[in-house]
């Protein structure tokens, strides 16, 4: 099986260690993992500000990077989801298509098609985990609150494998965190404000970390931690299954 | 109403916020809502399958909207109805004001309809000399405040008893720092038997329209449709024409749905049907278009005609929770008011889209299941390929496609950016950032991923 990696672009440049946590975690699986060193990004920034017809090199340059593989891993549900919803490109439509079938989110990836039963990872403390919406509503990651349907979460599914982790609950089990994309700077306030909200459920519950698989909520939800000179972390899922490494 | 210059939905939002311990409040109440809703659908174990049947049948209505809306006409007719067509807001005041003058009428009493909001006939009557007196609690509460409703089901959700004490104090001569909501209510109580003992023409809205019978359904909980209309000589019925139904039976479903997903009620407590007029008295329904026909030709926002307006929607986003209903400048605010709003005018209302994380909680709470946040993201391209983006956004939007169709500008962008955080913090930590003003930038790595893997993983192709 081989993997192709895929790094969204904020995680290449500014969070490498979940890029490294995320190859790491899928090597220990026994997966052949190979990054395509000409990635940029997945489009997404442009396309849901409304310029979906600006896209058109990152999806060329998506289908050039990734149709060889068995499958695509990326750790980003929001990412993954675009890939998934919007890859077109004219020409190559059987390969886009191809490719929208076989690109996975890592929790996903790692329950459904590894099936990952046990990990030898430890984590001794007190994570919230924040269900990140592309992730949890569009890929279907978790069962949703506003559904009237049986719980399931296929990153807590995971977390539960990490030895000393304890799983806080949260006042909201599913509510955005407000980050949005663009929406962040557009609509400062109601974002900000939204972030505030979320990062204070986790406090209010005794979190010490914030986990997602989405690390652009918690790069977000970072920046308001630190801003009010809290203590708590972030760490994108990856870092916790990979255990305390790189 | 006064008419104020154009703000858009982030800069009232950016005033809404400025009340942080109000907006705590404004999204806990509305979170209140959102939990009721969900305890109550609970209760129905076939709650899923209900939103299905409930979104099929709307999907019938559209494809036949033309066949139902005759049938419903013949019915209605027969049933010694007076039906009305309007192709827009204007023709439905117009109608409105000819049925009103006909009866030599000056002052008159309404029950809540979104459609006569949409249509703004409260202020086009009162330009022609004639009072309305909205007689939903809510609504007379924003009516007396001069604001429009921000909430489609709970129209003034966003003042607190306090506020309403005092207006009431001022307009209903209660005593003043009451604001005992027994009371107060039982003030309106009075205030409003007074008018619909004495008005002679009476406004309701329309939840549903059945086609084979030429009937209509007024849901409230207050009776005050019932009164409104009961009491007057002249009752009229303002209906988008997207409120049809099949048949009766169909009003099983919607019912069923309709409150629970509003309020989290069972059902409301008056469901009231009317299907002729009594004895002497008058029964006249329009039926409007206003932009309807126009959206159904759109084949990505056709099914936003589903709509029930039961502001589900608006009770679980966590943007409207935050941002308020005036925020969203229009009648219909929400995640659905925003996919329903460009339509009738693009250029005033092209923020709307975008005042959403596309979290999709909305058309998961949805009881006809419309794709509301895929179709706040096919609006976001209709409306920048119609020209309404901001220039600097088209400008940062180009140069950002460019850089990413390119991997080595890219990287070079990438360390550029990376240089200047670590380097020059100065240039980006200031207030012309707007993520700076509430947030910290990302700590600047060492390396990025591409450099690290470069280093550290041979098999690199």
């Amino acid at each position: 099986m081989r993997v192709g990696l895929f790094i969204p672009c904020y995680i290449d440049q500014f969070y490498p260690g979940v890029g490294i946590a995320t190859l790491q975690l899928l090597e220990k699986q026994g997966v052949d993992v190979v990054y395509p060193s000409r990635q940029t990004c997945c489009g997404q920034p442009m396309a849901n500000s409304g310029f979906a017809h600006k896209t058109g090199g990152c999806d060329e340059l998506f289908v050039r990077n990734f149709h060889e593989f068995d499958y695509i891993v990326g750790p980003s549900g929001s990412c993954v989801l675009h890939i998934k919803e919007h890859l077109h490109v004219a020409g190559q439509e059987d390969k886009a298509a191809d490719i929208r079938n076989k690109v996975y989110e890592l929790t996903e990836f790692l329950t459904d098609v590894l099936k990952v039963e046990t990990l030898s990872a430890h984590f001794p403390h007190k994570v919230g985990l924040h269900q990140s919406c592309h992730g949890q509503r569009g890929l279907k990651l978790a069962g949703m609150t506003e559904l009237m349907s049986p719980p399931f979460s296929k990153p807590e599914q995971l977390l539960k494998m990490v030895s000393g982790l304890e799983l806080i609950s949260l006042n909201r089990k599913d509510e955005c965190c407000g980050f949005g994309g663009t929406f962040c700077v557009t609509e400062e306030a109601v974002s900000a404000k939204m972030g505030k909200d979320r990062v204070q459920d986790h406090l209010l519950n005794g979190a010490t970390v914030i986990t997602a698989a989405d690390m652009s909520c918690l790069m977000h939800m970072e920046g308001i931690l630190r801003r009010q000179q809290s203590t708590v972390q972030v760490k994108h899922i990856a870092e916790i299954l990979n255990g305390e490494t790189a | 109403m006064t008419n104020t210059a154009y703000q858009s939905h982030a800069e009232r939002a950016t005033i809404f916020n400025e009340d942080e311990a109000r907006v705590n409040w404004h999204d806990e109440t509305l979170w209140w809502v959102r939990q009721k809703r969900d305890r109550a659908a609970h209760l129905i174990p076939e709650w899923e399958s209900l939103r299905e049947l409930a979104s099929g049948i709307k999907d019938n209505v559209l494809s036949n909207l033309h066949d139902y809306l005759v049938s419903f006409e013949e019915q209605a007719i027969q049933n010694g109805v007076q039906v009305h067509w309007a192709a827009d807001a204007a023709e439905h005041n117009a109608i409105v004001l000819s049925i009103v003058k006909r009866h030599g009428v000056n002052r008159m009493v309404k029950s809540k309809s979104m459609l006569t909001e949409e249509c703004h006939l409260n202020a086009f009557l009162s330009e022609q000399g004639i009072e309305v007196i909205d007689t939903d609690l809510g609504e007379r509460i924003v009516q007396l405040a001069e604001e429009p409703p921000s909430h489609i089901v709970l129209p003034c959700i966003h003042k607190k008893k306090e506020e309403i004490g005092d207006l009431f104090h001022e307009h209903l001569g209660t005593p003043a720092g009451n604001a005992d909501p027994q009371f107060l209510t039982a003030a309106a109580r009075l205030h409003l038997r007074e008018k619909f003992l004495t008005r002679r023409v009476a406004i309701t809205g329309v939840n549903f329209a059945v086609a084979e019978t030429g009937e209509f359904v007024v849901c409230t909980n207050e009776g005050n449709a019932d009164m409104g209309a009961h009491l007057a000589d002249v009752h009229i019925a303002c209906m988008g024409m997207e409120k049809i139904i099949p048949q009766r039976r169909h009003l099983g479903v919607f019912l069923r749905l309709l409150t629970r997903s509003a309020t989290g009620q069972p059902i409301t407590t008056y469901s009231s049907h009317f299907r002729k007029p009594r004895p002497g008295q008058e029964l006249h329904i329009i039926l409007v278009d206003n932009g309807r026909s126009r959206q159904l030709g759109r084949p990505d926002f056709r099914n936003s005609l589903k709509c029930i307006r039961c502001a589900a929607c608006f009770n679980t986003c966590p943007v409207y929770r935050r941002s308020g209903g005036h925020s969203y400048h229009t009648a219909i605010a929400g995640p659905i008011g925003s996919i329903l709003a460009p339509n009738l005018d693009m250029k005033e209302y092209a923020d709307l889209p975008f005042a959403s994380t596309l979290c999709g909680s909305c058309s998961n709470v949805c009881p006809v299941k419309i794709d509301i946040h895929d179709q706040l993201y096919k609006w976001r391209q209709v409306l920048v390929q119609e020209g309404h983006a901001p220039l600097v956004k088209k400008v940062a939007m180009a140069g950002m496609a460019f850089t990413l169709s390119l991997p080595s500008l890219y990287k070079i962008a990438g360390k550029a950016a990376r240089w200047t955080l670590s380097h020059a913090p100065f240039a980006v930590n200031n207030k012309l950032n707007p993520w700076y003003k509430n947030r910290e930038m990302p700590q600047v790595p060492a390396s990025s991923f591409g450099e690290w893997y470069a280093k550290n993983r041979t098999k690199n192709k």
